[in-house]
This record gives C-alpha cells, sequence and structure tokens, in this order.
C-alpha cells in the first residue's frame, strides 16, 4: 500500500516536474519580448518629401490597438514604437539605434524607403535583430544567405515590371514603347526589372525619360515622349505624378497603352482625381484589394477591413492604398507572432517569417497566398493584371508569379 | 522642328507657373527685402483653404475672392505677431523665422487635410487652346491672369501713392520715416498683398499639379530662381524670368544630351549663375550701387 | 522716370553682423571643463548616446566652418550639404573602394572639398547677399543630382548609395586597454577619434580668426569696399574662405560618412543645408563654441518635437525654433554673454 502510494506520488512529482520544467523551457524571450508585452520597432517619414507614407504607421498603429482591445497576442500586448526619420538615412540609422539600444525592440518592422532600409540593414544584421517586412519593393531584400536577419514584404518592383515585360511581349509584340520613371531606387529597379523581362527584345523600349521629384510638373516630359511616335506608355510614378501623366496625356490627346505601376494604381488616390474618364483602359497589376472598389463592398475581408477603420482609425483615408497596405503587412506580423507561440527569441521570430506557407490576409488578392522559406525571403510574389473600365479595375488573367524562370 | 516648337510652348506653360510664384516672390522682396522661404507655404495653405471651401459648397469664385481676402489678413496677421518682433534682429535670424514658419505651416497642412492629391477646378477649362494639343485653356489662362496681375502690381508700384510708399519704406527706411511713412505697417501691408499673389497662383497652379501639401517646394525653388533671374526689383523681370526659366529648363532637357535630362534643374540654376554673374542685379532689375 | 530711378543707391549695410574679437571664444576656464565633459562622457553613456554624441561633433564642424563663412566673411552660403556630401563621398569611395585607411581619407576629403569651395568661390565672387544664397542653394540641390548620375554610378553606387565600414580601435589601443581587461567599443574608439579632429579643428580656426587673414574675413564682412580700399584682396580672401569652410565640411563630411556607415544622394538633401544654417543661427552666428550649440539643437530638438506630438512634429520643431529666436535672436552667444555677466556679478 505504502510503497503504491509511494510510486504514486514519485509519478505525480515526476510528471509535474517535467511538466513545469517543459513549460519553463518553453517560454523564451530576448530582449524587448516578456510574459506581458512585445516592443516592435518601426522608422517611418512622418514628415519630409515621403510623409505621404507616414499614414502606413498610423494605420499599423490603430491595428495594434485593436490587437491589444482583442486580448493581445497569446495574452501579451503589443507595444508599438515607431519613430520619424524624415526619409533621411542617418536619421534612420539614429532611430534604428535608438530602437535596438534604447527602447531594446524585439524586431525592427516595415521601415519605409530603400535608402533608409540601406542604411541600417547592415546595422542589424550584425546586431542579429530582425528586420521585418520592410516597406520597399527593392529586389535586394531577398538575401537570406549574405542578410538572414531581412525580409521583404510586397511583390518587388522587378517583379512586377517583369510580369507587364510577359504581357507586352505576349500582347504586343511589335510595340514602340516609352518609359517615364522616377529618378530614384524605386525608378530604376522597375526599369532594370523591365529590361530583364525583355531580356533580347529589350530594343522595344525605344525611349526613356526620368524625373526628380522636385520637378512640380512632368509634362514636358510626356510632350517629348509623345513625339518618339511611342504606341505604349509604361508610367513608373508614384501618385502625383502618376495622375499628372494621366491628365498631360488626355490633354495633348495621346492615346498609347498606358501601363502604370501598381504603387500608383489607387482608384481614390490617383485615377480619380486625375479623372475616371481619362484613364480608362489603363492596365497595371495588383496583389491586394483597392479600398474604393465597389465590387468589394461585400467582401468579408474589406468588411472587417472597414469595421476596423470604422473603429480604430476613424480619420483614415480608406481610399489610400497605403492604409490598405499597412492593414495588410501588421496582420502578416501578427500571424508570425502567434506562430512563435512562447518562444519569443529574435531567432523564432525570423523562423517563423520564413515558415509562412499559404497565408492569407483580409486584404490580400483572393488567390493570392503568402510563402515564405528558408531560400525564399519575399512573401508576396503574385500579382494579377487588371484593366480599367469605368470606374473600377476590372481584374482579368491568371494570378502570374512575377518570377524570372516562367 | 516640330519637337522644338511643343518643348517652347510647353516650356511657356509650366513658365507660367514659376510666373506667377517669382511674382510673389517678387512682391514679398520690395516689401522687406529679402526672401520669404514660406511663401510657398503660405499659398499652399490659402488653396487649401479654397478647396474646403468649395467642399462645403461654396462656388468657385465666391470661394476664391473669400480666400484672397483670408490670404492678406493672415500675410498681415503672420507679419505683426511673427515678424515684428524680430524686426530689430540681425537677417540670419529672420530667415530663420521663415523656415521655422515653413515647417509649421506644411505640418498643420498635412495633418488637417492628409497628403493624397486632390483635384483643383480651373474656371477656365482644360479644353485645348485655340486647337493646340499643347496649351490648354487653363494654362492659357494662367498666363493671362499672370500678366493681368504684372499690370496690376505695375501700376500699383508706380502710380498709386501706397505703392510709392512701400517702396520708400523698402529701400530707405530711416528717410522714409522722416517723410511720415508708417513703415511698420508698409512691411504689413506688403506681406498681405504677397501672401494674396501667393494664394492667386497657387489656385492656378494647383489644377495643373495637383493639391497636396508639398507641391509647392519645387515651386518656390523655380519661383526664387525665375524671380532673381528676371531682377529683384522689377515684377515684369519676375514673370519673364518664369517664361525664360521654364522655356530653357525644357530645352536643356530635350538637346542636351546625355544628362540633360538627369541635370534639368542644376543645368537651369546654372544659367541664372551665369546671367547674375555678368549682370548681377537680373536681367531688368536695377542695378544697385553700394556707397561706403 | 528720373536718373535715380536707374540706378538703386544703398547705404552699405551690414548684413551679418560683427562678433567682437575678445568675445568670439570661451574664457580657457569654460573651455577645458567642457573638454573635460567631453572626454569623460563615453565612460558613462551607452553606446547608443556614444554615437548621437558623435554625430554632435560632426554637425558641429560643419556648423562651425559655417560659421567661418558666414560669421566670419559675411558670405551667405546655404550650400554646404554640397561640401559635406563631396568629402563623405570621398571617403566612402576611398575605403570601399581603393581600401585606404579610414583616418588618411580625411586629409583627401578636406583638400578635395577646400579645392571644390576655392573653385566654387570664384564665380561666387561677383555675388552677395541673396544672389549668392541662390548660387549656393543651386549647388545644394545639384549635388544630389550628380551623385544619382549614371556615368559615376560605378563608384557611387547611384541611387543606392554605398555601404562603409566602420573601423575598431587600432591595435595598440586595444592590447594597451587589455592589460586592464577593458574593451574600447567601435562607437567609443571613433568618438574619441573624432574628438581630437574636432578640438585640432576649432583651436586652428580661433587662431585663423585671429591672424591676419582672420582680420581680412572680418574687415570683408563688415564693409567690402572699404577693405578693398584699405588694400585688402577682397578676392582672394573670399575665395579663400569659402574653401576653408569647405574643406572643414568636407572633413565632417568624411567622418560622418565613418559614424553613419553609409552614403547615398538622399542623405545630402537642401534640408541638410538648412539644417546647418539653422544650427548656426541658434548657436549665434560668427560665434564659433555656439556652433556645438547649433548642431545640438538640430541633432536633439526634432527628437523632442516628435516625442510632443508625432502628427505635428514639424509645427512643434517651427515653434520651438520661433521661441529660441525670441528669447535670443543672437542665438547662443547671447546666453553665453548672460552667464558671463551673472557670473562676473557673482564674483565681486
Amino acid at each position: 500500500m505504502r510503497s503504491s502510494r509511494l510510486r504514486a506520488a514519485v509519478i505525480a512529482a515526476a510528471a509535474f516536474a517535467l511538466a513545469s520544467s517543459s513549460a519553463l523551457a518553453q517560454k523564451k524571450y530576448d530582449t524587448g519580448a516578456s510574459d506581458t508585452e512585445i516592443k516592435i520597432g518601426n522608422i517611418m517619414p512622418y514628415s519630409g518629401p515621403a510623409s505621404a507614407y507616414g499614414v502606413i504607421g498610423k494605420t499599423e498603429k490603430a491595428y495594434f490597438d485593436k490587437i491589444n482591445a482583442e486580448g493581445g497576442i497569446n495574452g501579451r500586448k503589443i507595444n508599438f514604437i515607431s519613430y520619424d526619420d524624415g526619409y533621411s538615412p542617418p536619421k534612420a540609422v539614429e532611430q534604428a539605434r535608438k530602437l535596438v539600444e534604447s527602447d531594446e525592440v524585439l524586431v525592427v518592422f516595415n521601415s519605409l524607403g530603400t535608402p533608409s532600409n540601406s542604411a541600417i540593414q547592415k546595422y542589424l544584421n550584425a546586431k542579429k535583430v530582425p528586420q521585418l517586412f520592410v516597406a520597399t519593393g527593392a529586389t535586394k531584400w531577398n538575401d537570406p544567405k549574405d542578410f538572414p536577419w531581412t525580409m521583404g514584404w510586397q511583390p518587388s518592383y522587378q517583379s512586377e515590371a517583369r510580369i507587364y515585360a510577359k504581357y507586352l511581349l505576349k500582347e504586343k509584340p511589335n510595340g514602340k514603347i516609352a518609359v517615364l520613371y522616377q529618378n530614384d531606387d524605386f525608378g530604376k529597379d522597375y526599369l532594370k526589372g523591365l529590361k530583364d523581362g525583355f531580356g533580347a527584345k529589350a530594343s522595344m523600349i525605344m525611349a526613356e525619360e526620368s524625373y526628380e521629384t522636385s520637378e512640380p510638373s512632368i509634362d514636358g516630359h510626356i510632350v517629348k515622349l509623345k513625339a518618339t511616335g511611342a504606341d505604349v506608355f509604361i508610367s513608373i510614378t508614384t501618385p502625383k505624378f502618376a495622375a499628372q501623366a494621366i491628365k498631360k496625356l488626355a490633354e495633348i490627346d495621346w492615346h498609347p497603352l498606358h501601363i502604370v505601376s501598381n504603387v500608383s494604381a489607387s482608384v481614390g488616390g490617383v485615377l480619380q482625381p486625375a479623372g475616371f474618364e481619362n484613364a480608362q483602359g489603363m492596365l497595371s497589376a495588383a496583389y491586394a484589394k483597392d479600398g474604393a472598389d465597389p465590387q468589394w463592398n461585400d467582401d468579408p475581408g474589406m468588411k472587417k477591413f472597414f469595421e476596423f477603420l470604422a473603429k480604430y482609425y476613424p480619420e483614415a483615408n480608406k481610399l489610400d492604398g497605403s492604409v490598405v497596405y499597412g492593414y495588410g503587412v501588421a496582420q502578416t506580423l501578427v500571424q508570425v507572432l502567434k506562430q512563435c507561440g512562447d518562444d519569443l527569441t529574435r531567432e523564432n521570430v525570423m523562423k517563423q517569417a520564413a515558415s509562412l506557407k499559404d497565408f492569407e490576409t483580409d486584404t490580400l488578392l483572393p488567390g493570392v497566398k503568402i510563402n515564405t522559406s528558408p531560400t525564399d525571403f519575399a512573401p508576396i510574389s503574385q500579382l494579377k493584371m487588371m484593366r480599367f473600365k469605368g470606374e473600377k479595375w476590372d481584374l482579368f488573367g491568371d494570378i502570374i508569379s512575377g518570377d524570372l524562370s516562367n | 522642328m516640330e519637337l522644338f516648337t511643343n518643348q517652347i510652348l510647353a516650356g511657356i506653360s509650366t513658365g507660367a507657373i514659376y510666373a506667377c510664384m517669382a511674382l510673389a516672390v517678387v512682391m514679398i522682396y520690395q516689401a522687406i527685402d529679402h526672401l520669404n522661404f514660406a511663401q510657398g507655404e503660405m499659398a499652399m495653405f490659402s488653396t487649401f483653404i479654397s478647396w474646403q471651401l468649395m467642399q462645403w459648397g461654396i462656388p468657385y469664385w465666391v470661394a476664391f475672392v473669400l480666400t484672397l481676402i483670408f490670404s492678406f489678413a493672415a500675410g498681415i496677421v503672420i507679419e505683426r505677431t511673427l515678424f515684428k518682433p524680430l524686426a530689430k534682429a540681425p537677417i540670419l535670424t529672420n530667415v530663420a523665422g521663415f523656415i521655422a514658419l515653413f515647417s509649421i505651416i506644411n505640418s498643420c497642412a498635412g495633418l488637417i487635410w492628409d497628403f493624397t492629391i486632390k483635384q483643383y477646378p480651373t474656371p477656365f477649362g482644360s479644353a485645348p487652346f485655340l486647337g493646340s494639343q499643347l496649351i490648354s485653356t487653363h494654362q492659357a489662362g494662367m498666363i493671362g491672369v499672370t500678366f493681368l496681375l504684372l499690370a496690376a502690381l505695375y501700376f500699383f508700384f508706380q502710380y498709386t501713392r501706397v505703392g510709392l510708399a512701400m517702396r520708400a519704406a523698402a529701400s530707405l527706411p530711416e528717410s522714409a520715416r522722416l517723410v511720415g511713412i508708417n513703415t511698420a505697417w508698409m512691411i504689413a501691408l506688403g506681406w498681405g498683398m504677397a501672401a494674396g499673389i501667393g494664394a492667386i497662383a497657387g489656385m492656378l497652379i494647383a489644377p495643373v499639379v495637383f493639391l497636396e501639401p508639398n507641391m509647392m517646394g519645387g515651386v518656390l525653388i523655380y519661383g526664387f530662381a525665375a524671380a532673381v533671374l528676371g531682377g529683384l526689383t522689377s515684377p515684369l523681370g519676375a514673370v519673364v524670368g518664369g517664361f525664360l526659366v521654364g522655356v530653357f529648363e525644357n530645352l536643356a532637357g530635350t538637346y542636351i544630351p546625355g544628362v540633360g535630362n538627369e541635370l534639368k534643374l542644376p543645368i537651369a540654376l546654372a544659367l541664372i549663375i551665369t546671367v547674375l554673374v555678368i549682370k548681377p542685379a537680373g536681367l531688368f532689375g536695377r542695378p544697385i550701387i553700394k556707397r561706403v | 522716370m528720373s536718373a535715380a530711378d536707374e540706378a538703386e543707391v544703398v547705404a552699405e549695410g551690414q548684413a551679418v553682423e560683427a562678433v567682437p574679437k575678445r568675445a568670439m571664444t570661451l574664457s580657457t576656464g569654460t573651455s577645458l571643463t567642457v573638454l573635460l565633459v567631453l572626454l569623460l562622457i563615453p565612460l558613462l553613456v551607452k553606446n547608443f548616446i556614444i554615437f548621437q554624441m558623435t554625430m554632435l561633433l560632426i554637425y558641429g564642424l560643419a556648423v562651425l566652418a559655417l560659421n567661418i563663412l558666414t560669421g566670419g566673411s559675411g558670405q551667405f552660403s546655404l550650400g554646404q550639404s554640397a561640401f559635406y556630401a563631396i568629402g563623405a563621398y570621398t571617403s566612402a569611395i576611398l575605403m570601399e573602394d581603393f581600401n585606404v585607411n579610414y583616418a588618411l581619407t580625411l586629409p583627401v576629403a578636406g583638400i578635395i572639398c577646400f579645392a571644390a569651395g576655392f573653385l566654387f568661390g570664384q564665380p561666387a565672387l561677383r555675388l552677395s547677399g541673396v544672389y549668392l544664397a541662390l548660387a549656393t542653394f543651386a549647388l545644394a540641390t545639384a549635388m544630389p543630382q550628380l551623385l544619382k548620375l549614371g556615368y559615376f554610378e560605378h563608384w557611387t553606387g547611384g541611387v543606392q548609395g554605398l555601404v562603409v565600414t566602420k573601423p575598431d580601435a587600432p591595435e595598440i589601443i586595444e592590447s594597451a586597454l587589455k592589460v586592464v581587461h577593458l574593451k574600447m567599443s567601435q562607437d567609443m574608439w571613433l568618438y574619441y577619434f573624432t574628438l581630437v579632429i574636432t578640438v585640432a579643428i576649432y583651436l586652428w580656426s580661433i587662431n585663423l580668426l585671429r591672424s591676419r587673414s582672420g582680420r581680412a574675413f572680418m574687415s570683408i564682412r563688415d564693409n567690402e569696399i572699404a577693405a578693398s580700399s584699405m588694400g585688402v584682396n577682397v578676392a582672394l580672401y573670399k575665395t579663400l574662405a569659402f574653401g576653408v569652410s569647405a574643406g572643414i565640411t568636407g572633413v565632417a563630411g568624411g567622418l560622418g560618412a565613418i559614424a553613419v556607415q553609409f552614403v547615398a544622394p538622399d542623405s545630402y538633401t537642401i534640408t541638410f543645408a538648412i539644417s546647418l544654417f539653422l544650427g548656426m543661427v541658434v548657436g549665434g552666428v560668427g560665434w564659433l563654441p555656439g556652433s556645438f550649440v547649433g548642431a545640438a539643437f538640430i541633432i536633439f530638438v526634432p527628437n523632442i518635437s516628435e516625442s510632443i506630438s508625432k502628427g505635428l512634429s514639424g509645427a512643434v520643431f517651427g515653434v520651438l525654433l520661433f521661441l529660441v529666436i525670441f528669447l535670443v535672436p543672437h542665438g547662443a552667444r547671447q546666453v553665453a554673454i548672460v552667464g558671463q555677466q551673472l557670473a562676473g556679478r557673482f564674483r565681486r
């Protein structure tokens, strides 16, 4: 009798010890994570030339407020610390060091701008702090071999450009192409993607015009491009200049096949100010749903998005593509953190980020899924082409992957 | 040849933008003898006010007039509250004040109206002008209004007593005071007028470049350059300077091989500096003789 | 119109006010105290603060250069960011493409920028006041465009910029410290390195302004026509001032490239030139010690504005700037004068 009770006690004690030690073993933290909170760092241009994108940071803050109100992630609240870098790389370095060394965040999430991210990439990788879901489409962020702590999120500019090239090779093999591009990392990356996509037939591009963001109006460039006699016009522009281009094209009565980059495809942000009547027949590609597009009014994912805006960020401009963007990328981070469970080490965060399988956010197009692996640090690489008709974009064709191989 | 004329015409239309802004710059220079960095932002803010009035249903021309009155008053208020205390401070401190004003106005506009672009209506319509596809009726209207403003300013400075008093107060303040001119209020008036002209410029420019808080940044640089090229003491020079800069920039971008396109602004500025080295007071400006 | 309208006659007013020579620097006691504090700080604070202090010294150097140009010789410049950029890129390219030791890149950057400034000073001779401001403004806007130019992309990295490797402390010092079981971080080494260079340049600048050349500068600032009629070679000294100022800014740029470990065209825009200008005004035009106060202003006040209000950080910054220039229109120099008066009264 005694021995069995003793045995039971021993077994119980052993079980208890095993359970508690494994529970203790499962809770692992790096600086920035604890039982009660997870500190997320972020750098955005709230002032300066790129201040239009500051709204992404505000959307993310609102989203994390919502998550916290709903109980947080595995019981932990998100502490979102976001600093302004004014789109200046030295300031970005200062803010990144502040986040890591002074605020002691777990990860640096969705910092915006290729120059700023280039400036902090070496530092963050040296300190082994995840530089997660950077807010730029530059192709260089998908390099797990050299920079294992850096990961992008949106489809890279080059992959999007290659999709247009593929389309043109098929649909307009004798086309004469004029390109207007912004003279910075965004424009140049795109142009490279276009040329790579055309491959041997890069001579289809007969004119390339670059412009600076300091120019008040790009009308002069459009006039010059029309004179080349091109019948395809590719607009690698940010919203303000895309709208100017659309307007000028109509004014000088030039009607080439007009392709615009995804960053400027927003119905409310670009096409409506430019005039819907001027934008008919334009082509672009998308990976996310547009808030101004009535076809998504009954979509369950977008409904959740609108409810979120109404409750947590009512002054947001839901026609602004940046707001949809912020929501989507924040949702992806929450998924990664959820997958981490109680192992909130930086290494595990990167590991989970590199093992997203067919993850769909509320705002991605149906069929576009997030996939990552230890050799694939490009979460979204699928897009669907669309044509503007009436007052909205008509998606057409299949979901295309922007890889060079296809 | 066709490209050449096209680029000249296109240059004239962009030049009209610069000319408008340059007029406002010259106006403020006439009043206070230096350039106000915040001029562009004040113009932008006024344009937003007019846009907001129109959003609330007020018709274009009523909003236009209301905005003019508001800008004029705001210019005077800003001068009286913020820059009169700095009147005795060194010039460089005043310049720092302009920069601070720039920062404040830009930030407030961004907060109130956010950074997405907005369409801004034009009273002149956007149809091709005289059948030419290169100048729209709006741009023709813009050129027309610029010349009207120019004529009005010329008349004001040459033939009215207030205009004369303002010129006197700007160039020789002490002597002006001795003859009974209230120099302090002349400066305030100058600010008000400059703000008003800036508002007109903003409302003319916005339909072309789209309304958003950062819309005037680039325009201001070109406005300065045009005003300096034409001569800071000459409104006519400012307008001519604006057109010249617009045309030259377009031609440089089109015809200088290789770098012409990427260095449009630096080349335009280099031209202006060259002109200044030859004619230090600008094309139409009065040469300044310094006495010890 | 009468003949009087043909030319505008102005009495030669002073665009830049004069700072009396005696007041150009701090008293020896204050200077030594400040130096001591600067030497000891890194031992007490975290690496991040050391980094900020290094940037303060670097920006202070750039503002100092502007002070020599504007406060010393009375020439306006909104284009210092261009020389800073040249210095930064020189260091970066020499270090990354040609494997030159980082310390050696600084004199090269300084000399190249001196030449650039001297050359730029030539056409600038005929311009003054607002016209010179526009010319320097043009230079500042042109520089990022030039850096992005396709022709130079092979060296400059174009829009992507260049990543710079941060140096470790030299072997001698590391082994010396190992004896006492101390380790010097990269940040700390860079800080002391910058401090030594900054102090050297600061002392040299004060000597320059007290010397014959300095007096020549100041006579040009106070009254150019009078100076030239007294035999001062105005052309030479004006271009010299530009050259010296550009050279110091270039050294600061080189140090900046090493500290930030990255150079890109977007880092050196007109916004930066305007910040340096603000730093000079806040510190007190022509007062060399004020350069560092001004640098502190342009580094820390934007951070403070951001913590007060994220949406209106620009407006808060503008308001704070207005407060400063209302309270002390002559910059930190005014505060120092008041401090000296109080100290004087105290001593009695």
